[in-house]
């Protein structure tokens, strides 16, 4: 009779888990793409800040949650170039360009939500994407559930990383993406435009963090909150070094962290519980370091990374 | 002391001006257009700005008040930048000052004020050095990205005091989150009543002077500036990097540190969960504005200062979100970059 609960907990925290870990997904799927092309985007958790607003503003003031993603695309898009006119075009320090990055999407996200959202102290909610279903595959049971009954963001980060590894690995593209990252100098006399190709690398990155932070507002929940990213940004970072810089293992490094989300939402839940809330809701953040610190000479970073070019 | 070497002299000081007169007016600029385009007044915002900032002594006094964390923070960043150490971790370092001081402030309360006093602000700056020197740590002994580990300690510093101050060092009365008033013989004097001025802001700028005088006049800082320059010609100079970045990370965290044990002492007199409102951040703001320069920090932070006070005023009497703040911060740090680049390109056309 022990089982039963057991198993119910474990469907639910699993389950939890993928929707946990999605916004970190595109986040970090897509600086894998930004690092591989040599350029190191901190900025993620102030672009994620502005997709999420741009994508709720737009879905609630239409209703239409599709209008709402191409939003945040497009306030990614924008992000993006802005950030590589200024780390590619001007070869500013990347992290210094990323720091006011995150400080202007904190800023102006949270600005613009009060101007036009908070004067009426209501909490506005808009209608999220609802779980679909996938009819046979929902009933079986504990994968159904854990597997099956998903929104599409959810869904759409296996999409995702599946065409992320094939452009990286199985394209011309990619292979320009990743020699740029590597060696510029010679990718340049191979006759690759180093500066189009990191700039392509800047607008995939920011794009992809842009919809992570809408997917938090249009799928994880119903509402902005300032500040509603919490870190993700940054956690991302961490999950492109946990996975080696590939598609793929940023997608499960990804998992992994959203499993500490799901397990301290759980505990806090718990009154049997007896731990603080607060140490709680600072596992994910402690899990990161110690999940930095045991793994990260495992893979080596794209030997130009964080360097201007030329 | 010939002509030429003069010019060329006041040249590089006037340089070091130029960047933030040419990046303030830029970044301002841009928020009255945000201003303009969210429909509201951007003069009247920025009047009002002004009005609260400076209108008379009390708040001048504000500014000084506001400024005195974010000059302390700012001049330890500037040491940690220099040094290529990209502390992103300063408010997690200001927390764990804060929190040691408290501690010290509430538990060893009966000791006298002229040990209690120093002991609260020292036990301060080591919290915050250790909270600091512990990104260090991670970096050289595992080669984790500083810019990641200090921003999860960040978190973990924020989340523990939100513990404390709910938890085990919540007042008797229990009414707020928030631990009772450390031992009066701690605060810090205030020499200008009825305003809140202290000598925490007497403290900042000497710690100014004295970091500066650590950065550019001694073979210390040197090395830490060698490793900053290039880590491998500094190696090379047998300079050793990892201790150097140790130190540059103490220093750094340390200053926060003592900001947060400041900000204690002589303001809030108490440990709450909002102790700072990002002050961590702003100082990244406040340390790059004048080129990682502890001495211009002074000017950098007591700008920045008025910034915080004005906005205050500005979002109670024009109604404007005072986190506009934030983004006129980040878009400052940008200014800075492009005037930067901007000189770059001018320079390389005149050779």
């Amino acid at each position: 009779m022990e089982l039963m609960p057991a198993l119910l907990f474990l469907q639910s925290m699993l389950a939890a888990t993928w929707r946990m870990a999605t916004p970190i997904i595109y986040a970090a799927v897509g600086e894998v793409f930004t690092e591989r092309s040599g350029v190191l985007n901190i900025g993620l958790e102030g672009i994620m800040l502005i997709g999420a607003f741009a994508g709720y503003s737009v879905a609630y003031e239409t209703g239409n949650l599709v209008l709402g993603l191409l939003a945040a695309l497009v306030s990614g898009l924008l992000s993006g170039l802005i950030f590589a006119i200024f780390t590619v075009s001007v070869k500013a320090n990347q992290i210094v360009v990323g720091a006011a990055f995150n400080m202007i999407g904190m800023g102006l996200s949270a600005f613009l939500y009060r101007t036009i959202y908070s004067q009426s102290g209501r909490v506005l909610s808009l209608q999220p994407f609802r779980p679909l279903d996938i009819p046979g595959l929902s009933d079986i049971p504990f994968l159904g559930e854990v597997l099956f009954r998903h929104n599409i963001m959810v869904y759409g980060t296996v999409v995702l990383v599946v065409l992320a590894a094939f452009v990286l690995y199985r394209t011309a593209f990619g292979l320009s993406l990743r020699s740029v990252g590597e060696h510029p100098k010679a990718a340049d006399t191979t006759g690759i435009n180093v500066p189009a190709t990191r700039y392509v690398g800047v607008l995939i990155g920011a794009v992809l963090a842009a919809l992570g932070g809408a997917s938090l507002t249009l799928a994880y929940s119903d509402q902005f909150v300032e500040g509603i990213v919490t870190g993700r940004g940054f956690i991302a970072l961490a999950v492109v070094v946990f996975g080696a810089w590939s598609p793929w293992g940023a997608f499960w490094a990804s998992l992994l962290f959203g499993s500490f989300y799901a397990l301290q939402l759980r505990l806090q839940a718990m009154p049997e519980v007896l731990i603080p809330y607060q140490f709680l809701q600072a596992l994910p953040y402690l899990a990161t370091l110690v999940v930095l610190i045991s793994l990260t000479r495992r893979a080596r970073a794209p030997r130009a990374l964080g360097v201007p070019y030329p | 002391m010939d002509w030429a070497a003069l010019r060329a002299r006041l040249g590089k000081q006037l340089r070091s001006v130029w960047t933030p007169l040419i990046a303030i007016p830029i970044s301002l600029l841009i928020g009255a257009g945000i201003l303009l385009l969210s429909g509201y007044d951007p003069i009247a915002a920025y009047q009002a700005m002004w009005q609260g900032a400076f209108k008379d002594r009390i708040a001048v006094t504000e500014v000084l008040v506001k400024a005195t964390p974010l000059i302390f923070i700012g001049a330890g960043l500037a040491v940690a930048f220099r040094c290529s150490i990209w502390n992103i971790g300063a408010e997690g370092q200001f927390y764990v000052g804060a929190v040691m001081a408290t501690v010290v402030g509430i538990y060893l309360g009966s000791l006298p004020g002229y040990i209690l006093m120093p002991l609260v602000l020292i036990v301060g700056m080591i919290g915050g050095a250790f909270w600091g020197m512990l990104a260090a740590f991670l970096k050289n002994r595992f080669g984790a990205s500083e810019v990641v580990t200090t921003i999860m300690l960040n978190y973990i510093a924020i989340y523990v005091t939100g513990y404390l101050v709910t938890g085990p060092m919540i007042e008797t009365k229990g009414l707020f989150a928030q631990t009772p008033k450390i031992s009066e013989s701690a605060w810090l004097p205030r020499f200008l009543p009825p305003t809140r001025l202290h000598i925490g802001f007497i403290l900042a700028i000497i710690f100014c002077i004295v970091l500066y005088i650590l950065i550019f006049k001694t073979s210390v800082g040197f090395a830490i500036r060698a490793v900053g320059f290039n880590p491998d010609a500094a190696r090379y100079a047998s300079i050793n990097v990892r201790s150097n970045i140790l130190l540059a990370m103490a220093i750094s965290g340390g200053a926060a540190g003592l900001g947060g044990a400041v900000e204690v002492a002589g303001i809030s007199y108490r440990l709450y969960q909002l102790i700072s409102p990002g002050y961590g951040f702003d100082g990244i703001a406040v340390s790059l504005l004048v080129g990682n320069n502890p001495l211009g920090v002074i000017f950098s932070g007591i700008l920045f200062g008025a910034l915080r006070s004005g906005a205050e005023v500005m979002q109670l009497s024009a109604k404007v979100p005072s986190v506009l703040v934030f983004a006129i911060q980040g878009l400052v740090i940008l200014s800075v970059v492009a005037t930067g680049a901007y000189r770059a390109v001018v320079r390389e056309k005149e050779e």
